[in-house]
């Protein structure tokens, strides 16, 4: 069916004096991938699937045994990892919200013509492009209560942003607002950019407020693309592992990518590792099946 | 196409083939250790070697927090980037039954090593399982926590006459954790922005460990009985959860933002004016007396750790010993190095260099003890010294560890003698699960 699809090679081209069909060709570009593919991710995503079910530690010669369900069982039982889940949750929710409603704020202030806006729109993708772990230690030096600009600005004193167990997990949801609100802004403009100018015209005519505008115009029109934002900060979120790791150690502010790290490269706990990421990975895709339910469901309207 | 394909399998297959025997040819040795100031000082040392012998010695380095990770993924996937390490002497345990590091005890019996380095070297930094006579490192970096403090905070007339008012006793250096949290308590001015202490809190490693059980030890408590892997009663004894108080105590008296702190924030604490006593293992303090990196070189003490109420006193052990690595491919020319290493003329220049040497007969001389401020105080310590578990499921052991007492010291939750008695609970656990209550 595909090789229909496919236009005809033009016989005086090179590829076509080598005697190859265009078959080749598309056979030549699809089987490197294919085969990194599934050299690199498919099957270890498998074998650790069979290693969630042993008692297989990567740092020891012993050989290892079937375990049966028993490392889901210890894990789905165990409190520290409920409370990481909880964390994460909590983590997920704030760090997200905020992002959507940054992101999609920049996007609604950049979506006219100013002076600079060019230059302006770069200025602020910058965080983006940074790497988590140099933001997530440049974070702490603004954070520290000793000599942190944020706490002189605003006034606080000695508070300990980072030592201080209610507050730590906030401080690193914060700064990945930072880091990555530009992306919602980027998907947002795009999608504000394509909402057809004759219906603010419109509406102007028909002299709706701003408010009915945005609810009944601009929402509605931009929410697929924002909705695709939301499934990609969501997923990232959830996975979050190098701004936490480098900006605290608050048992407190410990996501589950972190425990997943510790489990696995920390105490070699191979089997178990491999159970946990399998709990997440069954938790990611259904959070990000639901969105993309309600995604076709915005779609279809 | 055939034919591209096998002269690029040809040509790879001919720059490995290259790459081998050419390594063959220069014999180079590479050494895996931590990121630090005495790396660099072992590979000043190790160019010795390379003058006298032409092999390359060359001393790779990675940050603390990577350190543990990178060498054991290094060495469970049997890899030969490293020909020795320096590694913790927690990994004793790991190193020797899994088969990473190669069996030294025909090499220690040769040269008597045991009459050589200090004692509580050999045991910690070589001997595994305890008492069994098997060595797997020669001990390297003799290190343990030591106290940095401000003399002219200390000597102050007026203070010292405020102290004494108050206490009742002269200011001086703390004999005993009493002593200490009560100069920690009379330093710590907030409005000054002056604080009493600084100690080790990060727990993504073994720091607040350290700290921890220096001063459970002093107290008189213990971790549990390394040899039986008996847990209950020693671990959350009445000991051990007095000094877990103690310092959680001392947590108040540190400057602000204190949660995750280490060797370069409690050496900060000194060098940025912010404390009186600062934690910290002696291989961190060269710096401190250094002008160009502490302002108050001139002005800075150093004192070993303090006794408990029942006058024990002990320190936590750090430092690390010597290990070649199984799967090298140059284990031969590594033990060379090794006896070069050993001899008395290069472990004085070891020392002289700036590395904490083991070797007896170089920390017993004259010229080391008053070669630094601290020196004299690294020696006291090293015959005091009590060291964490060297099973092989230590990282599981320090994670638990870190897991309940953390929240007491820094979040203020529970007490003492919950956050030890849950450790105990968890450490049986997991020893049960590992079979060590055969």
């Amino acid at each position: 069916m595909a090789s229909v699809a496919l236009t005809n090679l033009d016989p005086a081209s090179r590829a076509a004096a080598r005697g190859w069909s265009d078959l080749t060709i598309r056979n030549m570009f699809i089987i490197p991938t294919l085969v990194f593919l599934i050299v690199f991710n498919i099957f270890p995503l498998i074998y650790s699937l069979g290693y969630s079910f042993t008692n297989f530690a990567a740092n020891r010669s012993e050989p290892w045994q079937f375990v049966g369900l028993q490392n889901y069982r210890e894990l789905l039982t165990d409190d520290h990892i409920w409370s990481n889940f909880v964390i994460t949750a909590k983590y997920v929710i704030v760090s997200v919200a905020g992002q959507m409603i940054v992101g999609f704020g920049l996007a609604l202030l950049l979506n006219r013509s100013f002076p600079m806006k060019g230059l302006i729109t770069t200025l602020l993708l910058l965080p983006m492009m940074m790497s988590a772990a140099v933001v997530g230690l440049f974070w702490q030096l603004l954070y520290s209560p000793s000599w942190g600009p944020i706490n002189y600005v605003f006034g606080l004193g000695d508070f300990a942003w980072l030592s201080n167990p209610d507050s730590a997990l906030y401080a690193v949801a914060i700064t990945d607002i930072w880091m990555w609100s530009p992306f919602v802004m980027l998907l947002s403009l795009a999608g504000l950019s394509a909402v057809p100018q004759h219906l603010y015209e419109a509406a102007a005519i028909d002299r709706a407020s701003w408010w009915y505008t945005f609810t009944r115009i601009t929402l509605p029109l931009v929410s697929p693309i924002l909705l695709i934002a939301l499934i990609f900060r969501t997923m990232e979120a959830f996975k979050t592992f190098d701004i936490a790791y480098t900006m605290t150690t608050q048992p407190t502010a410990e996501l589950i990518a972190i425990r997943l790290y510790k489990q696995a490269f920390q105490q070699w706990d191979t089997g178990k590792s491999c159970a946990l990421a399998y709990i997440v990975l069954i938790m990611v895709l259904a959070i990000t099946n639901l969105y993309v339910k309600y995604l076709n469901k915005v779609k279809e309207r | 196409m055939r034919k591209i394909v096998t002269s690029v399998i040809a040509g790879i297959g001919l720059a490995l083939a290259c790459g081998t025997s050419v390594r063959a040819q220069d014999k180079e040795l590479t050494i895996f250790w931590a990121e630090w100031d005495p790396a660099n000082y072992l590979q000043e040392l190790v160019n010795d070697y390379t003058a006298e012998t032409g092999v390359k010695v060359t001393v790779q380095t990675t940050p603390w927090p990577d350190f543990q990770t990178k060498a054991f993924t290094e060495f469970n996937a049997h890899g030969d980037a490293y020909d020795m390490v320096v590694g913790d002497s927690q990994w004793l345990g790991a190193g020797s039954t899994q088969g990473h590091y190669v069996d030294l005890t025909d090499f220690f019996n040769q040269h008597k090593l045991t009459d050589v380095m200090a004692p509580a070297t050999i045991k910690y930094y070589a001997e595994y399982p305890g008492g069994s006579g098997k060595y797997w490192a020669i001990p390297l970096e003799g290190d343990a926590i030591g106290w940095s403090y401000r003399k002219d905070w200390f000597e102050d007339p007026k203070e010292k006459e405020a102290f004494k008012a108050k206490y009742g006793y002269d200011l001086d250096v703390p004999k005993t954790y009493t002593q200490l949290r009560d100069i920690a308590e009379f330093f710590h001015r907030p409005d000054q922005k002056r604080y009493g202490v600084a100690i080790y809190t990060d727990n993504s490693y073994d720091a607040m460990a350290m700290g921890v059980e220096s001063a459970i030890f002093s107290y008189g408590g213990d971790l549990g009985d390394y040899a039986t892997y008996k847990v209950d009663g020693i671990t959350n004894s009445k000991q051990a959860a007095a000094g877990l108080d103690m310092y959680k105590e001392l947590y108040k008296f540190t400057p602000p933002g204190w949660g995750k702190t280490f060797f370069v924030e409690d050496n900060q604490a000194i060098t940025g004016g912010l404390a009186a006593m600062s934690m910290n293992f002696f291989a961190f303090f060269p710096p401190l007396v250094n002008k160009a990196t502490n302002p108050y070189a001139d002005v800075t003490g150093f004192f070993a750790n303090p006794a408990g109420p029942d006058g024990k006193r002990f320190a936590a052990l750090g430092g690390q010993g010597i290990s070649v690595v199984s799967y090298s491919k140059n284990k031969d020319e590594a033990m060379k190095f090794l006896e070069w290493f050993i001899k008395d003329e290069t472990q004085k220049k070891w020392a002289e260099l700036g590395g904490y040497t083991c070797s007896q007969a170089v920390l017993k001389s004259e010229a080391f003890q008053n070669a630094t401020p601290y020196n004299k105080a690294f020696y006291d310590t090293m015959f005091m010294v009590k060291d964490f578990w060297a099973t092989p499921e230590y990282a599981e052991v320090l994670d638990q560890l870190n897991q309940n007492i953390y929240p007491f010291v820094v979040g203020g939750k529970g007490t003492a003698q919950e956050a030890l008695d849950k450790t105990a609970a968890d450490w049986k656990a997991t020893f049960t699960k590992y079979n060590r209550y055969k």
